[in-house]
């Protein structure tokens, strides 16, 4: 059939709504796209994993050490998940995972910037699980079957995720001052990096709008980024907490929030590898992976036996 | 010793193995040699902690001062810790985790198993309840152990090492102290006896589908239940009770 009339008939079946299958038909450049942005977002859940387990063996309570390391164990959930629907799109886990190890795909960039104090376990939950969900929930009804299935699941878990950093901000918002002055330095430092999750404003991202015709985003990065602001502003005012920008105010007559300048420079910097953590987070990745092999090694040679003997 | 006084004993000792082997899995996490193992060790340290802070509430409850697990995590000195030697030793590579993890749950599991007969109420519903978190981890762990021992060369040395490496901490778990023997008597705590030949026959048969050599030292290192630690403890506390110690006034909930 000409290609033409085959991209005709995959627009009519998105328009319509009716879910892309791993076996339909599909540009090229939809394939592309979607084993790009899935790899990038499951390389995001693994990374991400690091931040978080740097402050798991100094948990300050029994509770809180086991939510935070049940919270870090759903990520690596997410992680196969995706990567699994990205098996679907003919890519194959083990070339992702090394695209991730020679810095050739990116991830997340947030993941870049360094959890310094217990208060930034809350402000990562809070802020940065809950800038994911903004996401993830449009991605939910992404066009593509296998990933929007993948974000129905991960999604249930986000929003307990976003609960406890929310929880142990406001715990330490109402703790002793210098507990407070905690978890306001968590927030002054995370804000902003935090808003740049949803990536370049609307004028300045030219793929976003062929993924809009896609269906696989439904919203603008600009968007989401007003969303999040919205929700999250009034919950740092709800526990007492200052959100680190002069010029954010409501704007009654389009309902949103007004806010500042982001520094697209630090965020442009931190994707070329100039972030606070860029090379601490690849070469503990590279660590894990190296230090790793002998033991993949020996799953395989083990069964590899097992299957000779079985077949004997 | 009265029954009281041996439980609360028995409660830290158990409890404190559970919190100190569950600090050194998370240790691992995000660092696990895949993503899989990453999340099945991850859930062996959830079971563990969540054992740890029953035993240490319920000790904390025997103690009578109104202490709660998190006080007796966070705020004992290390020579007041009276975890085994074997749970505070470091991960080192796969294979040192693996077996030292292999020779605590085959003990764990069959412990566990006497105590599901324990007069004491509350040991009993601990133990059923815990018995089959701990199936699993026992599964997981001689699994390892065979697939090392019957992988590569490589594996395999590996794991012959680390099994000769840990085996002198081994013999902790069985011995016996005063308040274990009133306890025992009370029919609250197995026969440790019964408990160790269980063990051994366990150990005997993975070992031997792994193609590993059993060691044949017989020198234990002995100490923890009374609070003489290996170097390594200290570490571990520095860092777990680091925040607890900084902000004494401070909640954490
Ligand atoms: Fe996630
Ligand atoms: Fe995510
Ligand atoms: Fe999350």
């Amino acid at each position: 059939m000409d290609e033409n009339i085959l991209l005709e008939n995959f627009q009519k079946k998105v328009d319509a709504e009716i879910k892309v299958e791993p076996k339909d038909w599909m540009p090229e450049k939809y394939r592309k796209t979607l084993i790009r942005q899935i790899s990038q977002h499951a390389h995001s859940e693994v990374v991400g994993m690091l931040p978080e387990a740097n402050w798991l063996t100094r948990a300050p309570s029994l509770r809180r050490k086991m939510i935070l390391l049940a919270k870090i164990q759903d990520e690596a959930g997410h992680g196969l998940y995706l990567y699994s629907s990205a098996e679907t799109l003919g890519a194959d886990r083990q070339d992702l995972i090394e695209e991730l190890l020679s810095g050739k795909a990116k991830y997340s960039s947030i993941f870049n910037y360094p959890t310094l104090t217990w208060a930034d376990i809350g402000a990562v939950g809070w802020l940065v699980d809950g800038a994911a969900i903004m996401n993830q929930v449009m991605l939910t009804r992404a066009s593509y079957g296998p990933y929007a299935r993948a974000m129905v699941r991960i999604c249930k878990e986000e929003s307990f995720h976003q609960r406890q950093g929310f929880e142990i901000v406001a715990n330490l918002a109402n703790g002793t001052p210098e507990q407070k002055e905690m978890a306001q330095d968590a927030l002054n430092r995370w804000w902003w990096p935090s808003l740049m999750m949803f990536g370049p404003t609307d004028d300045n991202s030219p793929n976003s709008a062929l993924s809009m015709k896609w269906k696989i985003k439904r919203k603008s990065n600009d968007e989401l980024r007003q969303d999040f602001i919205d929700r999250t502003v009034q919950q740092a005012e709800a526990i007492g907490l200052t959100v680190p920008d002069k010029d954010l105010k409501w704007n009654e007559e389009k309902g949103h929030y007004d806010f500042g300048t982001i520094n697209w420079d630090e965020f442009f910097e931190v994707i070329k590898g100039n972030g606070p953590c860029n090379q601490e987070r690849l070469s503990a990745r590279q660590e894990a992976y190296n230090k790793g092999s002998w033991v993949r090694e020996a799953a395989k040679a083990y069964a590899a036996k097992k299957q000779v003997s079985k077949a004997a | 010793m009265d029954v009281k006084e041996a439980l609360k004993i028995f409660a830290l000792n158990h409890g404190d193995d559970a919190l100190v082997l569950s600090h050194r899995i998370t240790e691992w996490c995000g660092h696990g040699p895949e993503l899989e193992e990453d999340i099945a060790l991850s859930n062996v340290g959830l079971d563990l902690l969540g054992q740890a802070q029953s035993l240490l509430n319920y000790a904390g409850e025997l103690g009578g001062e109104g202490k709660n697990a998190d006080d007796l995590a966070y705020r004992r000195r290390e020579r007041e810790f009276t975890s085994l030697l074997l749970v505070e030793q470091p991960n080192g590579n796969y294979a040192n985790t693996i077996a030292r993890q292999f020779f605590y749950d085959t003990f764990h599991y069959y412990f566990l198993q006497g105590l599901k007969n324990s007069q004491d109420e509350f040991l009993k519903g601990f133990a059923e309840k815990s018995i089959k978190e701990v199936a699993y981890h026992l599964r997981h762990s001689s699994k390892w152990v065979i697939i090392f021992g019957d992988g590569t060369d490589e594996s395999h040395q590996k794991i012959q090492e680390a099994v000769e490496q840990i085996w002198k901490y081994t013999g902790e778990m069985f011995e016996v102290s005063e308040a274990y023997s009133t306890l025992q008597k009370a029919n609250i705590l197995p026969n440790l006896d019964e408990v160790k030949s269980n063990y051994q026959t366990k150990i005997s048969e993975v070992l031997a589908e792994a193609k590993l050599k059993i060691p044949e030292g017989t020198f234990m290192s002995t100490g923890g239940r009374n609070g003489i630690h290996t170097e390594n403890l200290g570490y571990m506390l520095t860092e777990m009770q680091y925040l607890v110690r900084t902000y004494p006034d401070a909640n954490w909930d």
